[in-house]
């Protein structure tokens, strides 16, 4: 034991110790990601041509000819369908000012336009697919399971109530009230900006239509408790306290105080 | 006229044979007589008075079906967002009362909201206290008590909010799992203790259940009892005005006035809070889920009360130092543990040092104006901002997203606004007490500005002054000046070195930081020579004179006087007073 002892402080034995794990790693990571059959719908090559068209007069500049990325904008290579598709339809591409983050508009491409840019950046490499209306049928799903997944995964940027967080340096975690189920799944099947990429290993189809279940439930679900002071938890509660029923206190106490005349 | 119907003859018999036992009538003559002196401000103990009783009848109904439980279970009740998910007993039950219970969801947002007024109401009284002095001698230990009251109300409020063992609760205690693991030596060991084990464990939720509905309330309970026979046996004090001394009290007797005006204000205070029980959601558990410690979310906050605390956990920066070993984190150490010590600390002492500062010995029973104890009146301001912006970092990540800000931003803004901010607030604040105090100097030289301007019949112009009321005169003129304690000598006539000296020297800088900066009264001489005048430029402006406090005043300085809102001509006035 000894010998093993000494050997293990030799900084060569550590260096191979950290080649070692992380071979492993991503090897194993391989071998998961290749189990994932690719998910690209090529479209039509016409739509393709039609999306390169659009590509090149609008995103070219930031994203680069070949969508190689450039200074300006990351590669779109591999980013898939789902992710050009969250991306324009909630109108933070194209980018319309640098910031901590791009900030969702309304969209500046028709839907046809939006498919066709869709199908030239799958047409590059396969990535995440935009979700099929199958995907995104949660009607079987479990809410409360939902529930479960969304706190564990979501609520710590997104809030337990879905009202969106501050993140580091002026960057934030968005409101999901206004989410629509696509949305959510393109979201978490492609990661967007801070987002981590939730793929079909972490969360599998059926998790994914529990949490959309759960989002959605959030979004329609009455407030059983009377008005919900925007479900932000005791900071609205502490703002509420003070500016409506203190109020509400102090007048009544001054009204007694009165002199009775 | 003297036949007496059954029923009072009933009445009084009763009232006899009780008085024969218990000797009441003495007792209750003696003290339904006493008098309360009248005022807004007074009525904020009363607020948490109130609202303390509130939570104590709500929390008895809330006990009738909590089970303060970690067993997991599986839900079975009727919120289906929840179905089926495991859970401590504590925070299915807590479902329970909220979906299932008649009534349940009514009482428990009523508990939740007078806890958060019983604590804010409690400060805002305590606010009250301070800046009117109403802490000095006699009732230094009455603000003690107080100051006791208002840290088990955080007691209280914060092991009720850990009680229902959803995901807020859980993460503030792991918050005070840290703080309690940050004491050197014997942290780790502490924490093991209050949790019975590794965290979360099973004992924790039994063990604040205990504190919550026992131990915590029945010291309050005991504390406000006391506090009360305090305020009772000591008199109130009140504010200056005519006819109040430091010998008296005025105001109206504790029956029937006071108690019917006490009486009405507890149903105004149960009505409210009973409104916004049933209007306004507080604490939504089934949002935030259970608690597991793989959890947490965004935005998550303790009740505001904590939030100081919380504020000052985010400020700090992440400071630690290793010594033999130990690892002593300054920074948890430092927010949680030392500046709460400090702060509740000073609040406690503050009677016996300023009392030393001042060297006043003297009986209080009228109140300071804030203006009249300027530095005091600063520091209360330092300390409030100091809490405040505290109490801002607390929520610097609601602040953020609300106003798309920085959250770095924010809190290295405010990690230099902490050490810059009280101090400013501290000059600002005596600046505005003094410039207050001259203004009532030249009231009492020069009487009231009216902003009317006069032509005299011989063409000058002048600004027509009023003469001041009794009322105000007599508040105004309450003030006290004192002057700060003499420099010390440092040896006496005979050469013998003074061996106090550098205590005492403290003591007398320290005296004229409190007292130097004052605007001294004028001389009674001065004030009359001063309202002669203006009763003689309101002469001039005649015919006005006030018609209820003229005689006093023509007494008091031979002016002919005049009131706004009063009878306009002679005539009229003489008329009034012939009635
Ligand atoms: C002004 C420069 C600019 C323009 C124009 C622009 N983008 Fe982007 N785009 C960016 C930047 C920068 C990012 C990275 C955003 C981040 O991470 O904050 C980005 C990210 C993206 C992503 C996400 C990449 C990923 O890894 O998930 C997609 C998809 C995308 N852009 C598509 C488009 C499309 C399609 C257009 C044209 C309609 C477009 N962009 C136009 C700058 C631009
Ligand atoms: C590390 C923090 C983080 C986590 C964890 C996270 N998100 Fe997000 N999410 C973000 C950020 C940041 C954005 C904004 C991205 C952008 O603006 O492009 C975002 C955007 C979204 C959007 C788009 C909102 C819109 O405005 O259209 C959805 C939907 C969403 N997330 C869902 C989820 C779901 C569901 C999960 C859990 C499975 C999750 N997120 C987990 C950070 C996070
Ligand atoms: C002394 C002042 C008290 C304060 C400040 C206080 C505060 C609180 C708070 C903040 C909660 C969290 C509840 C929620 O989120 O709904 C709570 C829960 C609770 N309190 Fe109190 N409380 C006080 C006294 C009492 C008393 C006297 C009782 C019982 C006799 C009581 C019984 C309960 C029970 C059973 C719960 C847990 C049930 C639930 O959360 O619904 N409390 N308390």
């Amino acid at each position: 034991m000894k010998f093993l002892a000494a050997r293990r402080r030799n900084p060569l034995v550590a260096i191979g110790l950290l080649l070692f794990a992380l071979i492993a790693v991503g090897g194993g990571y391989a071998a998961i990601a290749n189990v994932q059959p690719a998910q690209a719908s090529v479209g039509s090559q016409t739509q393709v041509e039609e999306g390169k068209r659009l590509y090149l007069a609008g995103c070219s500049s930031c994203h680069g000819m070949e969508a190689q990325g450039t200074e300006t904008g990351p590669t779109l290579i591999g980013v898939g369908a789902a992710a050009v598709n969250f991306q324009v339809a909630t109108g933070r591409m194209p980018l319309a000012a640098p910031g901590a983050q791009a900030v969702p508009k309304d969209p500046t491409y028709t839907e046809e336009q939006i498919a066709a840019l869709a199908a030239y950046v799958a047409s590059l490499a396969p990535g995440p697919a935009i979700p099929t209306a199958e995907d995104l049928d949660f009607s079987d799903a479990d809410v409360a399971q939902g529930g479960v997944l969304f706190r564990t995964n979501c609520a710590q940027c997104h809030q337990a109530a879905g009202q969106g967080g501050a993140l580091t340096q002026g960057k934030y975690a968005p409101n999901l009230m206004g989410s629509t189920p696509q949305q959510i799944w393109e979201a978490m099947a492609t990661g967007p900006q801070s987002m981590p990429v939730f793929s079909t290993a972490t969360l599998p189809a059926g998790d994914k239509q529990a949490i959309m279940a759960y989002i959605t439930n959030l979004q329609t679900a009455s407030s059983p408790g009377g008005l919900d002071l925007g479900r932000l938890g005791p900071v609205t509660e502490g703002l509420f306290l003070f500016t409506a029923v203190f109020a509400a206190l102090i007048a009544a106490a001054i009204w007694i105080g009165m002199k009775a005349r | 006229m003297t036949t007496t119907s059954p029923v009072e003859k009933a009445g009084a018999s009763t009232a006899t044979y009780v008085d024969q036992r218990l000797g009441s009538n003495k007792f209750l003559s003696r003290n339904l007589g006493k008098v309360f002196p009248d005022h807004w401000s007074f009525m904020l103990g009363e607020i948490a008075l109130y609202s303390f009783i509130v939570v104590l009848l709500t929390g008895v109904y809330l006990t009738l079906f909590f089970k303060p439980s970690m067993v997991e279970v599986v839900y079975n009740g009727s919120y289906v967002p929840l179905k089926g998910i495991e859970m401590s007993e504590a925070y299915a039950s807590t479902l329970n009362i909220s979906f299932d219970v008649r009534g349940g969801m009514l009482i428990r947002q009523m508990h939740h909201w007078a806890a958060l007024i019983f604590v804010a109401s409690m400060s805002v009284h305590m606010f009250r206290v301070f800046f009117t002095g109403a802490f000095r001698k006699p009732r230094e230990f009455n603000w003690i008590i107080g100051v006791v009251l208002v840290t088990l109300g955080l007691g209280a409020g914060f092991t009720g909010y850990s009680l229902p063992d959803d995901l807020l609760s859980g993460t503030g205690l792991q918050i005070i799992r840290g703080i309690v693991q940050s004491i050197p030596v014997i942290g780790t060991w502490g924490a093991f203790l209050l949790f019975g084990g590794e965290f979360p464990g099973t004992d924790i939720i039994p063990r604040l259940y205990s504190l919550h509905i026992l131990v915590i309330p029945g010291l309050i309970l005991a504390m406000v009892t006391l506090h009360l026979m305090m305020v009772f046996t000591q008199k109130h004090t009140q504010f200056p005005g005519p006819g109040r001394t430091n010998d008296n009290v005025v105001g109206y007797p504790l029956m029937p006035v006071y108690m019917a005006k006490a009486g009405g204000f507890f149903f105004i205070v149960f009505g409210i809070i009973a409104l916004i029980g049933g209007l306004v959601t507080i604490n939504p558990i089934w949002i935030f889920g259970p608690f597991t410690p793989d959890q947490v979310s965004a935005g998550s906050q303790p009740d505001w009360y904590i939030g100081f605390l919380e504020g000052a956990l985010r400020m700090m920066p992440n400071w630690e130092t290793n010594l033999a070993g130990f690892t002593l984190s300054w920074n948890i150490l430092i927010p949680a543990v030392i500046m709460p010590g400090i702060l509740f600390t000073a609040l406690g002492a503050y009677p016996f040092i300023e009392a030393w500062v001042t060297g006043d010995k003297r009986e209080h029973h009228l109140l300071d104006r804030p203006r009249n104890a300027p530095t005091r009146t600063g520091l209360g301001v330092m300390s409030i901002s100091f809490y405040l912006l505290l109490f801002v970092g607390g929520g610097n990540d609601i602040i953020a997203d609300a106003f798309d800000l920085s959250i770095n931003g924010i809190t290295w803004f405010l990690r230099i606004a902490l050490f810059v901010i009280p101090p400013l607030m501290f000059v600002f604040t005596r600046r505005i007490c003094l410039g207050l105090q001259r203004r009532d100097r030249d009231k009492l030289l020069h009487g009231y500005e009216t902003g009317r301007v006069l032509r005299l019949p011989h063409g000058e112009f002048i600004e027509a002054h009023e003469p001041l009321s009794i009322k105000d005169m007599a508040v105004i003129t309450s003030k006290t000046d004192i002057a700060p304690l003499p420099v010390p000598p440092k040896a006496d006539i005979d050469g013998v070195k003074n061996k106090q000296f550098r205590k005492q020297n403290l003591r007398s800088k320290l005296s004229h930081f409190f007292y130097g900066e004052n605007i001294p009264l004028p001389s009674a001489a001065e004030i009359e020579a001063g309202q002669a005048h203006v009763a003689h430029d309101a002469a001039l402006e005649a015919p006005l004179a006030s018609y209820e406090d003229a005689d006093e005043l023509r007494q008091f300085h031979g002016g002919v006087l005049h009131h706004p809102g009063m009878p306009e001509t002679n005539a009229e006035q003489l008329a009034d007073r012939k009635e």
